[in-house]
């Protein structure tokens, strides 16, 4: 049964009603001028007291009795068949007790999964694995993408091409587009292979029943159901027998959906030696093996004509994911900027790499580096101010007004217009626009119970990677049951609860929070049943406020939440509630701008970074505190994608040269800019909380605004990322 | 297999191997075998303390406690931490003093505690984020840290949080740009810097605002 609602849905200055159909037992979706008691006002995050004193778990502080070390031994070549495998050293090691060989013989990245061992202590599997002797046949490899896509390059899957299958999309007639532009420009972008550097590394604490029938792996995941289907699937176990735990997670970003090579490396050693082993990767094997963002090469041209409207866009890029796809740039193209003819082409290319694995934003940090620093040249070479540029080719009501309030933060009007010193630190101003669709998905079923202490616990089979998924849901039941936050628990991350989606995508909060309210509405009516009687009230005309019970109407006929509680019947009331699909309503897109303000040293080629203000819509913000920690994030690690980092290969050895965390270049505390953020707060009605995930909008523009104020800066684009010393002069012609 | 125990805690006792050690030390003349004994300027000069490859008892001071454990002596401070006396709030990331996620108090200064062997923490006063405040009493760094969400993750955070507590220790009004160089050393992936910032301000004088704290 659904009913249908009107609500008013939008932003200031800009809102209409729409019409939505909702399931009946779906709570009112909250609209435009909504007064809401908990949700929107600043909580810390409920956990931060256990993450701040060390006494949260992580799959890596876990410790069972009688618990073993695992270790993976790797492949140093980048493309070899393994002839043989010698693990009776390693197995007559004191301590080791046991050791296995992979099923995959053939190698073809350095750092693939070789054998295993599990041992006492994580010393003795570390020597165990220098007793085993690997006899490889070595393999020609090619590591560079260039070299990679010749017709004589080595084979990274054999037979096969090393040239994937291209992605072609096209509305329009770009050619006609450049003809009939005024003015066009036509420019290469690149962008390097950037690693996630989760804190805590990839890995697994697995443990098998006595009778091997029972599998439990605590794991640092993002998906704890999709590692126990996967697990299932690998130890042929129905789903229910297998109990996937992650409690806390010390970062993923992309790269910790499924059960990955770790994890079932550690389910067999537990399986073949019968008690619990623990598998928690090296530093360097991170780096190398559990995934990455692919680079691109970016061919970009773009015409535009008198009045200043984008005639054609038009992108051929490339890129490498290793051994792994993905290596797509072209979101941003297709999106950000209206243009009647926009041509997007897309070729992923194979190396003897690591995998792939999607990062953060995947593909448009990237992409929306080569849109953004393409549209500044045509601005330059156009004439046209570089934000009215933007304006005009953009026609998101949300964006325009963000564009306002950014530029009126940042003081976009007089830093852009500002004189150039004549000494060598130069300033420069840049503006990128974010996109992004996180409305969420339908899915997760939420529990939601009341105790007889009245005190109020939320489970959910969804895990936190760090961006307050148990605050979030605490406070979204907290608002529905009339509560402060601090009565209401959260238990996630356990496939004993309800199931909920991989917390990638920005589907956390969107995803969550939803079937969250909705479990809390049907609660309340549970508590109102027992609370009518009590009221001489139906319990359609009661509603839960301020820690009571009372008449819609007569506001003192009341009683206190805790004493309904105190009527439940046994040791707890409980509800579910359901994600229902998105609804429709105002709109399912988020926009976003950021403005970037750098100096540069054009003796030394530094970049520094002064100052970046974000104007984000993330529909109803439930925390701004953690949310604004998000945005950060994003920012930093754009800054971070922006100046530092760049997974290097030796095209000789086929080996990554710096998988470290001093190589890897990081940002650091100095490297930290000032931020503002505002967040612009869009009624969208496309769920009953209509919360948006904030944690990739808020990486898309930031390297892209950056490299335009370098542009700016220095009057010359850096085409290549990372802006290097060595790139920055060498833009300049110092090199 | 013949298994060797792997090091757990033991009752505060010394071990009774130790007690032939000054006469190892007599014979071999310039090497002393095996002592437990932490301070090294008892050492006459010139002679070279030996201890292990093998597990060997020590005895540390963590967090006001003397504790005794029996480990190789190349296992770090970290882990002995960490897999001999679970205390798993310092955490393991780069393995090599870069990123500062295993940072501890040695006598009052903060160290990467993945760079110090654990036999070398003999004689020196260990503080860890456990020993700092519990969730029930934290540490004012700590309930700042709350309090500013200078975390995502976590992972990073203890140790960032030992950074700033050593700083503040040593100047209890650090400004801004002082609290960025106290944590130079630590690494955070998910970019919480800015509230880090915030965090420790607030703890360095509770009430003052700044421009960091601004955006909290």
């Amino acid at each position: 049964m659904s009913r249908r609602v009107t609500l008013n849905l939008g932003f200031q200055g800009n809102t209409q009603d729409v019409m939505v159909v909702i399931p009946d037992d779906e709570p009112t979706p909250w609209q435009w001028g909504d007064r809401l008691s908990v949700v929107g006002k600043p909580t810390p995050r409920i956990d931060g007291p256990l993450k701040a004193t060390g006494a949260a778990h992580y799959t890596y502080d876990i410790e069972l009795p009688g618990m073993l070390y695992g270790a993976i031994l790797r492949s140093p070549w980048p493309h070899a068949r393994i002839r043989d495998i010698d693990l009776s050293a390693a197995k007559n090691l004191a301590g080791v007790r046991a050791a296995l060989a992979l099923d995959d013989r053939e190698i073809r990245f350095a750092g693939q999964e070789v054998a295993a061992v599990a041992a006492i202590s994580s010393d003795i599997a570390a020597d165990a694995l220098k007793l085993i002797k690997v006899d490889y046949e070595t393999l020609p490899f090619v590591v560079d993408m260039d070299a990679a896509a010749k017709d004589s390059a080595p084979s990274v899957f054999g037979s096969r091409s090393n040239i994937g299958r291209t992605k072609n999309s096209s509305v329009g007639d770009v050619p006609k587009g450049l003809e009939i532009a005024a003015s066009t420009i036509e420019a290469t972008y690149t962008t390097p292979v950037q690693t996630h550097v989760c804190l805590e590394t990839h890995g697994a604490v697995a443990s098998f029943s006595p009778a091997g029938d029972q599998l439990t792996v605590w794991c640092s995941t993002q998906g704890i159901f999709s590692v126990r289907d996967d697990l299932a699937v690998y130890f042929s176990l129905p789903p229910d027998s297998v109990r996937v735990v992650c409690e806390y997670l010390g970062g993923g970003f992309g790269s910790k959906f499924g059960a990955s090579p770790e994890m079932v490396v550690a389910s067999r050693l537990a399986k073949a030696t019968g008690v619990p082993v623990k598998v928690m990767l090296p530093r360097a094997d991170e780096h190398r093996s559990t995934g990455n963002r692919p680079n691109s090469e970016q061919k970009v041209k773009m015409g535009v004509d008198r009045d200043g409207k984008l005639t054609a866009i038009d992108l051929v890029t490339r890129g490498s994911g290793g051994i792994g796809g993905g290596a797509g740039s072209a979101g941003p193209f297709g999106s950000v900027y209206r243009c009647a003819n926009i041509r997007v082409q897309e070729t992923g290319i194979y190396t003897n790499a690591g995998p792939s694995s999607p990062m953060r934003a995947p593909g448009w940090p990237q992409g929306c580096f080569a849109l953004e620093l393409a549209m500044d040249e045509m601005a330059r070479k156009a004439g046209i101010d570089r934000l009215e540029f933007r304006r005009r080719n953009s026609d998101n009501p949300v964006r325009a007004a963000e564009y306002e309030i950014g530029a009126r933060a940042f003081g976009w009007s007089e830093k852009n217009e500002a004189a150039k010193s004549s000494g060598p630190i130069k300033r420069g101003v840049g503006v990128a626009s974010a996109e992004w669709h996180a409305v969420g998905v339908s899915g997760p079923e939420a529990q939601v119970i009341a105790h007889r202490d009245g005190s109020v616990e939320v489970r959910v089979g969804t895990q936190d990677i760090g961006t307050g998924t148990r605050t979030v849901l605490a406070i979204v039941a907290a608002e529905e049951l009339g509560l402060p936050v601090d009565r209401v628990k959260s238990e996630i991350g356990d496939t004993r609860f309800l199931f909920s989606v991989p917390s990638g995508g920005s589907l956390s909060a969107p995803s969550n929070s939803p079937a969250v309210r909705q479990a809390a509405a049907h609660l309340k009516d549970k508590l109102f049943r027992i609370a009518a009687p009590i009221l001489g009230a139906d319990p359609r005309d009661l509603e839960a406020a301020d820690q009571m019970i009372r008449v819609r109407a007569s506001t003192s006929r009341a009683i206190s939440f805790t004493d309904v509680c105190k009527r439940i019947p046994g040791d707890s009331l409980s509800a579910q509630g359901e994600r229902v699909p998105n609804y429709g309503g105002f709109r399912s897109d988020q926009a976003g701008c950021q403005f970037a303000e750098v100096e540069v040293d054009t003796e030394t080629g530094i970049v520094r970074v002064k100052h970046v203000v974000a104007v984000h819509d993330a529909g109803r913000i439930v925390d701004p505190m953690t949310a604004r920690s998000q945005v950060n994030g994003g920012i930093l690690m754009g800054i971070g994608f922006a100046l530092f980092e760049d997974r290097r290969m030796d095209p000789q050895l086929g080996i990554m040269v710096n998988p470290t965390m001093d190589d890897y270049k990081l940002l650091g505390a100095l490297d930290v800019p000032q931020i503002d953020v505002t967040f612009f707060e869009v009624a969208n009605g496309v769920t009953n909380t209509g919360v948006m995930g904030l944690g990739e909008v808020s990486h898309v523009a930031s390297t892209a605004a950056i490299a335009c104020a370098v542009y700016d800066a220095i009057g010359v684009p850096v085409r290549s990322l990372p802006m290097t010393p060595d790139r920055v002069l060498a833009a300049l012609g110092h090199a | 297999m013949n298994d060797p125990k792997p090091g757990k805690p033991h009752a505060i006792s010394r071990r009774s191997f130790i007690k032939g050690a000054g006469a190892v030390a007599a014979a071999a003349g310039l090497v002393r075998v095996g002592t437990a004994s932490a301070d090294e300027k008892t050492l006459p000069p010139g002679v070279v303390e030996k201890l292990g490859p093998e597990a060997t008892a020590i005895e540390l001071n963590i967090n006001g406690q003397p504790a005794t454990l029996e480990i190789e002596p190349r296992v770090t401070l970290l882990r002995a931490l960490r897999e001999h006396l679970g205390l798993t709030g310092t955490k393991l990331v780069c393995d090599r003093g870069a990123c500062g996620a295993c940072t501890v108090h040695l006598d009052g200064k903060p160290v990467t505690s993945c760079m110090v062997l654990a036999i070398d923490a003999r004689g020196h006063q260990v503080t860890t984020i456990e020993g700092l405040g519990t969730p029930s009493n934290m540490h004012p760094v700590q309930a700042a840290f709350v309090e500013t969400d200078a975390q995502q993750c976590g992972f990073c955070t203890p140790g960032m949080v030992m950074s700033v507590a050593a700083a503040l220790e040593k100047n209890p009004s650090a400004t801004t740009d002082e609290i960025k160089h106290a944590t130079a050393g630590n690494t955070c992936r998910c970019g919480t810097y800015p509230h880090v910032f915030a965090a420790a301000l607030k703890a360095a004088q509770p009430g003052r605002a700044t421009n960091a704290t601004k955006d909290v």
